[in-house]
């Protein structure tokens, strides 16, 4: 392989994902998934609103978010019409199925299962009131952002 | 242009180090290029993800998702991980003799 500049690959990549919608969720999940198939190493941090990407009881019923979204190219009052949320997830659902990525649960045990660590935020935790019980058994620990940043020394931090 | 030499004879790779003829695979070049992938010994389960994907790409011109392999091939996830530490999508492509897959998952 001819190499013509000495730029270094890209070894290590934290990601942080803080917004619980389907589509501000999936993005970091493909990108550490994306990481660990190219043999990069990946962890993932979970703050605020993320953090519902990895609640057991919430982890597979998040929505596209029709209202406030300006790229639904939908009227906001349409975004609203009770079910919209609903069935704009299921069509994006369908699709992405297709393109076999897969629903929010099992795509956190292959990242996991793939070597990917994955972290909840100690401020979200604590301010939500959330126990350890209320995450999927994939979760590797409730870190403060000390640790975070300890942990992602030599890292791309990613935020989404 | 870089080329693999296995039994003495000289295999032509692509700028990626994949083969640049999908003919020229045989399981001495597979064995070959492995070696370049630091894996010395392929073991029933490599061979296991290599032929599953070597079917696939057969069929649908594009190598399988991990999703799918891990599904269809039989090997889970966290081994497919430990028969190809250094990314399992891309180097098992490229020792089962395909391009670089071009899915994302």
């Amino acid at each position: 392989m001819t190499q013509t500049n000495s730029v270094e690959p890209i070894q290590k990549v934290s990601i942080i994902v803080s917004h619980g919608s389907l589509e501000g969720v999936y993005p970091g999940l493909i990108m550490a998934n994306g990481a660990r198939m190219e043999g990069i190493e990946a962890s993932l941090f979970f703050t605020f609103f993320g953090l519902d990407a990895i609640i057991k009881k919430r982890m597979n019923d998040l929505r596209v978010a029709t209202v406030g979204n300006p790229a639904m190219h939908m009227p906001t009052v349409l975004g609203a019409v009770p079910g919209m949320s609903a069935f704009a997830t299921k069509m994006m659902q369908k699709e992405m199925e297709k393109l076999d990525i897969p629903p929010v649960a099992e795509f956190i045990t292959m990242i996991h299962d793939a070597g990917c660590e994955i972290y909840a935020c100690r401020a979200t935790v604590d301010m939500f009131h959330l126990k350890k019980d209320d995450f999927c058994d994939e979760l590797d620990g409730v870190i403060s952002v000390g640790q975070f940043y300890e942990k992602a020394a030599g890292a791309q931090i990613i935020f989404t | 242009m870089e080329t693999l030499s296995v039994a003495g004879k000289p295999i032509e790779l692509d700028s990626d180090g994949h083969l640049a003829h999908r003919a020229d695979w045989t399981e001495n070049v597979a064995r070959e290029l492995a070696v370049q992938e630091g894996i010395s010994d392929l073991t029933p389960q490599h061979w296991a993800v290599i032929n599953f994907m070597r079917s696939v790409f057969e069929k649908e011109g594009d190598a399988p998702s991990i999703r799918r392999l891990t599904k269809e091939s039989g090997v889970d996830t966290k081994t497919l991980y430990q028969l190809f530490p250094k990314g399992p999508a891309k180097r098992a492509a490229k020792i089962a003799g395909l391009p670089k897959p071009k899915g994302c998952i």
